[in-house]
């Protein structure tokens, strides 16, 4: 699919970079015309992912967080957010809803947040190396309503 | 940048209410959390409300601040409630199953506290 307009945005893996990171996706993403509730999706989705590679992947030191974000043709848009963190050894385990490796107040949930908000979830990851999450969200706008 | 969430805490006999505003998340979870807790144990309520009328975004943070509190209510025979919700929010909170901790009810909808 052809891809209509592309943003890259590299941010240092620090707490207060959740809000305008999801703040920056969500407004780019506006081109797509997407309704409030779209635009709030895609607002969890990349928040749970960017409170991840803080929390997890950097383990709170300042690490880079990499998001790049396509808008293609077919009204979707495609979000990749990257990390050069610890990496994660099981995936698979890693997005049982309610597993966590912190306890604590993390609910465990941040994968299954992100699954159910957008249309498609790939998680890949190499331990050592990184992660990479890639969010995959047809707009519909106001034809959904 | 500061905390972009903040946190009002209200008492009323045996209620306390806690009205957040903002935006919840990782970065301003934490000291909403320690407010409301330190409200918690110091009046020792029979109801917590959360009240999130002014919470304009949430992420799972807001599931994890409601899972927290209701752990740590369970020993003190105190009930949860949640008001307010933007759909966004109750989406989020009804994934997670906080309905079946709490009494969740969205804004608009007619909430009387029950003792």
């Amino acid at each position: 699919m052809k891809v209509k307009n592309e943003m890259k945005l590299q941010l240092k893996s620090r707490s207060v970079n959740e809000g305008y990171a999801r703040m920056a996706v969500s407004a780019f993403a506006c081109e797509l015309d997407p309704n409030v509730e779209e635009l709030n999706d895609i607002k969890t989705a990349v928040s749970e992912a960017v409170t991840n590679c803080i929390v997890h992947a950097y383990n709170n030191e300042l690490g880079t967080i990499y998001i790049t974000v396509k808008l293609l043709e077919n009204s979707t848009v495609e979000i990749k957010i990257r990390d050069r963190g610890c990496g994660i050894e099981d995936v698979k385990q890693a997005m049982t809803p309610l597993f966590t490796t912190l306890g604590g107040d993390r609910s465990g949930l941040g994968f299954s947040v992100m699954e159910s908000f957008s249309d498609s979830l790939k998680v890949t990851s190499k331990k050592g190396k990184g992660t990479t999450v890639t969010i995959v969200k047809r707009i519909k706008g106001k034809a959904s309503f | 940048m500061k905390a972009n969430a903040e946190v009002t805490i209200k008492t009323e006999k045996k209620t306390v209410t806690a009205v957040l505003s903002g935006e919840i998340d990782h970065h301003s979870a934490p000291p909403i959390r320690q407010a409301i807790d330190e409200a918690v144990i110091v009046f020792e309520p029979e109801e917590l409300v959360l009240d999130f009328g002014l919470v304009s975004f949430m992420d799972s943070s807001g599931i994890g601040l409601v899972m927290g509190r209701y752990r740590l209510l369970e020993d003190m025979k105190c009930k949860l409630s949640v008001i307010n919700l933007s759909s966004h929010a109750f989406k989020v909170m009804k994934l997670a199953g906080l309905d079946k901790i709490a009494n969740l009810t969205k804004g608009g909808d007619s909430y009387e506290g029950k003792k």
